[in-house]
């Protein structure tokens, strides 16, 4: 199945910007379930200063903002080919040590109510006990947009019983390392059967089970992805594998807007 | 040259400057009141208005007396252009900018600062004014000739050179400005002779009582002051001079770089302008209005060298 | 400059027995040693006085340069000289070569260890290193994963920190894999000498220090990225002027002729790191940076850090710069990794470390907890990841109560622990109103690594405790320097 995505990201500023830098991480990679086809960046206010691999192997565009500009827009799309894996991954390759991905951080540090959610968790298998931890996410905690805020913990959704995608996969990896699986964040994009214009990109987890690999879970659908789904970028949380980060000096009173689409060929 | 280094090398020599410039502004106040014949602590008060931070001083001591006045002058933290404020900050540069000074200059703004510092630990007493101001003099004439006898005539130098002649520059104006608007009675028309002290006060302050004799004889006129300090281009602290000192060092830049500057051009336009001046069109013009203009352009060339040379960004 | 060495007594078994320390000048005993041979000669024929006025020029000349270092913690930072002595220390070519081979192995093995942990981690999966050393170690970077810098150097300016027990014992005290400082001072201090005593150094040949500035260059430049061309631009990042070390990053900058930059004089420009000078942005090929790991990027790494720049990290991923030393090259010198080393030294050279490491009881090893536990009076205990001397305990100089409330926190966190014994640190005299008087010392050679050479400076920087009987050769706490003499063969 081939998909046309375009992913479309848009600041404006009340002040100037005087220096800003964005790390992008927009560009897909192939592996086993999708083969990149082509894929570009282009940047309107601002101008591609480098690129390179991250420790997670994500490809990074560093982009510099224009001095005194006021608006920012970075156009990412391409073609992808996908594959059906049932959500598997397969071997970690690096260029971090897979124990890395068991590492606690700041917004998946478990609380009570994480530790609630695990102990809610049966069956005897390791992927059944990953499954059964994706189900019970998606049972506790609704799925509702504008629920929760950006900076949420995974134990700040977990408590408040609603979120999105993010704080989905945020609480199943602060459960799932808490039970020993090595776990890591996955942002990309979903084909929906309904509509091509989309709010925002999506986000799932990946565990790593012994024998199999990377496996996939998708909190928020209550499933493993399938061959609807495009990996982009992964890390230890969001910050790590957010589409857009950075730094800038001046450009207060910032507005974003973001565009989505995807859509079969 | 990092643009931070040119910022660090200016202000060492602004700061520098700054600082010779109150330490003389406190020698000609003290000579003053021992001079005149009324016991009011009167010219102290228009000597720090000419030091400039009058409104910081009448903020923390409501009325002027000598002694808080030399104090204020010398030593005050609160007092960003009293001596040790300002041979602190020269220090402070001149660490900045350690690798772009000569061994010599270094040690000799460092001595300097460390001689200072030490003469003003405390109170500086009448008897012991003189010798004070003395020192602070011989100490920063050291680092002059330093500078003058082992860096190299490049950017550096430059940017050393164009942060002495702005702050002088902008000295002479202020103390031609203040000290003549306040000394020069209303009813005294131009053209009369002035008072023995008054006309001391102004060139002693600037260091130029000798020079203006040698040059005007004992008559004391506003037109030749007015000429002297402003005008006349063989003294090295009369705008004339100043400014195209200024040009002069801008315009060694813009050959060694190769870049034409803004600020090179506004120099050149102020220094002409200095130049080609006559007395009585500042009369006409008004002395006081003339200063305030000619203050205005020289912070304008000011501005513009930090943004032709990328001091802060 | 920041750093105590510990030691004093000579603890066995739990039993402390107080021995006379190995003097370098005599030895055990009264017989001079062969090194000091010339120098005793000169000293013997020296005026007193004329030596203590001497002294107090040194410290005039010091305080002039501004040979100064910040004091913290006070409202405005002060600066203070170290104090300096004039005896120098003097070293046998034989006994130095000796131990230079032992830098150069251990050196070498540091670079290859740091390598293989930021890609294959060899060592881990062969079992001799335990995982758990770089699982739990805040030191260990996760960007430096995967990253091989030019020439495959990382720590590219090393400080071995040597204490000498013996005629022919020296031990490794640290490894200062990060920023060694204190090199300035070495060479001021030969520098001092040489325009004191002149005539000293014309009976004596000693081996010279004063390369070092033109070795760092070139070594730095040897480790430049591809494409960088013959001659690298090369700057040195400070903190700024407020930091402790600012007038030894001054100094070098100047030494080297290369620009001393901070944080804000930096940006990304056109996919490089560049400075902002009064022509424009220029770039930089190699920088050398006394800005630690975590201020170097607020863009990857401390968001609040002021000191460093945004995205040289991502610069460097690209292979647009090489930082000096590499970032995450503190996994290296810390003190939980420092009781490796043997293993570390034999498992990428093949051979046994020359030098020793001082014996090390790591307290997250139960056995070991329980010795240091039996012992804690005889030991010098230190936190793994602590520096500058801050939680330590010297056990043998620590009062019941302080043995108590140390016990309470090894029990609570043995992890957080390692334990030495206390060595009998050795003397070198020093110029006192009295005479010669012994004071203990160590001493730290500087190390630079580039692609093709190892270059150790012959000498290095040796600290000394002015203060009787005193083992604290801190500089903040009442240490001075002494010039180190490597004498020609």
């Amino acid at each position: 199945m081939r998909l046309q995505i375009s992913h479309t990201t848009r600041y404006v500023f009340d002040e100037p910007i005087r220096h800003g830098l964005e790390q992008l991480r927009l560009v897909p990679k192939s592996n086993r379930a999708q083969n990149v086809i082509q894929w570009q960046t282009g940047v309107s206010g601002g101008k591609k200063e480098l690129e390179y691999d991250d420790y997670h192997n994500n490809h990074v565009e560093l982009i510099s903002i224009d001095r005194n500009t006021t608006e920012l827009t970075i156009m990412s799309q391409g073609q992808i080919e996908l594959e059906e894996t049932h959500g598997v991954i397969g071997p970690h390759r690096g260029p971090a040590p897979l124990w890395l991905y068991e590492k606690v951080t700041p917004r998946t540090k478990p609380g009570k109510e994480c530790r609630a959610l695990i102990r809610a968790v049966e069956g005897e298998g390791e992927l059944e006990r990953l499954h059964g931890l994706c189900r019970i996410i998606n049972e506790a905690v609704a799925y509702e947009v504008g629920a929760s805020h950006a900076g949420w913990t995974a134990e700040e959704a977990a408590v408040a019983g609603k979120g999105v995608c993010q704080d989905h996969t945020h609480i199943f990896l602060a459960c799932a390392r808490e039970m020993g699986f090595p776990a890591r964040y996955v942002s990309g994009y979903l084909l929906l059967d309904d509509r091509i214009e989309q709010d925002a990109a999506h986000a799932w987890a990946e565990a790593h089970v012994d024998g199999l690999g990377w496996v996939g879970f998708d909190v928020s659908n209550r499933q493993s992805p399938d061959i609807r789904y495009v990996r982009v970028a992964t890390g230890l949380d969001y910050g790590e594998a957010a589409p857009v980060t950075g730094t800038r000096v001046g450009g207060d009173g910032e507005r974003l807007s973001v565009d989505i689409t995807v859509q079969q060929q | 040259m990092l643009g931070k280094t040119a910022n660090g090398l200016y202000w060492l020599s602004r700061s520098l400057e700054r600082a010779e410039n109150t330490a003389r502004l406190a020698d000609a106040g003290q000579r003053i009141a021992l001079t005149r014949l009324s016991g009011a602590d009167d010219e102290w008060g228009s000597i720090l208005q000419a030091a400039g931070g009058w409104d910081g001083y009448m903020a923390g001591h409501g009325e002027v007396t000598r002694d808080d006045a030399i104090d204020w002058m010398l030593r005050s933290p609160d007092n960003p252009s009293s001596v040790l404020s300002s041979i602190k900050s020269a220090r402070q540069n001149a660490r900045m900018v350690r690798t772009a000074l000569t061994e010599e200059m270094w040690e000799a703004m460092n001595g300097c600062y460390m001689a200072v510092r030490d003469a003003l630990a405390r109170k500086v007493g009448e008897r012991d004014l003189p010798e004070c101001l003395q020192l602070i003099r011989s100490r920063t004439a050291l680092v002059r000739g330093a500078t003058h006898g082992t860096m190299l005539r490049n950017d550096i130098y430059d940017f050393l050179r164009i942060g002495t002649f702005l702050e002088r520059a902008d000295s002479t104006a202020r103390i031609l400005d203040v000290k003549y608007y306040i000394l020069l009675p209303a009813a005294a028309a131009v053209g009369s002779d002035l008072d023995n002290v008054q006309w001391e006060s102004i060139l002693e302050s600037v260091s130029a009582r000798g020079g203006y004799r040698m040059v005007h004889g004992s008559r004391v006129r506003p037109q030749e002051i007015v000429q002297f300090l402003i005008l006349d281009k063989r003294m090295p602290r009369s705008l004339n001079f100043c400014c195209s000192k200024i040009h002069e060092n801008l315009r060694y830049l813009v050959n060694d770089y190769g870049q034409q500057t803004e600020s090179a051009d506004m120099a050149e336009r102020l220094a002409s302008s200095v130049r080609a001046q006559e007395v009585d069109d500042i009369f006409d013009y008004g002395l006081h209005e003339y200063i305030q203009s000619f203050l205005g352009s020289i912070a304008d060339v000011g501005r513009q060298v930090e943004v032709d040379y990328r001091f802060y960004e | 400059m920041q750093r105590i060495v510990f030691a004093g007594f000579r603890g066995k078994a739990g039993v402390m027995t107080e021995t006379t320390p190995f003097d370098e000048m005599w030895g055990k005993g009264d017989s001079l040693r062969g090194p000091y041979s010339a120098f005793q000669e000169w000293f013997d024929g020296e005026d007193h006085s004329r030596l203590r006025a001497k002294q107090r020029e040194a410290e005039d000349v010091f305080r002039l340069t501004g040979i100064t270092f910040n004091v913290y913690g006070r409202s405005e930072a002060e600066e203070r000289l170290i104090p300096f002595d004039i005896i120098p220390r003097i070293i046998s070519a034989q006994e130095w070569q000796r131990l230079s081979r032992g830098i150069e192995q251990r050196v070498r093995a540091l670079n290859a260890f740091l390598h293989d942990i930021y890609n294959r981690q060899e060592i881990v999966k062969a079992g001799r290193v335990p995982l758990d050393m770089l699982k739990r170690n805040a030191a260990f970077l996760p960007q430096m994963c995967g990253v091989t810098p030019p020439g495959g150097v990382y720590t590219h300016i090393v400080g071995i920190d040597l204490v000498r027990t013996g005629d022919d014992e020296f031990f490794v005290l640290e490894d200062n894999a990060r920023t060694p400082s204190g090199v300035s001072y070495m060479l001021e201090n030969r520098e001092t000498m040489l325009q004191m005593f002149p005539e000293l150094f014309s009976r004596t040949r000693v081996q010279p220090v004063q390369n070092y500035p033109r070795d760092l260059r070139r070594s730095l430049g040897a480790c430049a990225p591809i494409g960088a061309g013959e001659d690298p631009t090369v700057a040195v990042l400070t903190p700024g002027i407020y930091n402790s070390a600012y007038f030894e990053h001054a100094f070098l900058a100047d030494q080297m002729g290369v620009e001393l930059v901070e944080g804000h004089d930096l940006q990304v420009v056109d996919g490089r790191v560049a400075m902002r000078t009064t022509q424009g942005y220029q770039p930089i090929d190699v920088l050398y940076r006394r800005v630690d790991d975590d201020f170097l990027d607020p863009l990857n790494f401390n968001p609040d850090s002021a000191l460093g720049v945004p995205g040289i990290m991502d610069v460097y991923r690209a292979g647009g710069i090489t930082i000096a030393n590499a970032p995450g090259t503190g996994i290296a010198d810390d003190k939980a990794i420092y009781s490796y080393m043997p293993e570390i030294v034999e498992f990428y050279t093949g051979e046994k470390a020359i030098l020793q490491n001082v014996p090390t009881w790591r307290c997250n090893e139960p056995d070991s907890l329980k010795y240091v536990l039996d012992n804690l009076k005889d030991l010098v205990v230190k936190e793994v990841h602590g520096s500058g001397g801050y939680g330590m305990l010297i056990g043998p100089a620590a009062s019941r109560k302080e043995l108590a409330e140390f016990r309470k926190k090894l029990e609570a966190r043995p992890g957080n622990y390692i334990a030495q014994p206390t060595l009998s640190l050795s003397t070198v005299p020093i110029f006192t109103r009295k005479g010669l008087a012994p004071r203990h010392v160590d001493l730290r050679p500087f190390v630079l690594v580039s692609p093709d050479k190892v270059n150790i400076t012959p000498g290095g920087l040796t600290r000394v405790a002015l203060k009787k009987g005193s083992l604290v050769v801190n500089s903040s706490q009442g240490g001075g320097t002494k010039d180190t003499w490597v004498l020609g063969d």
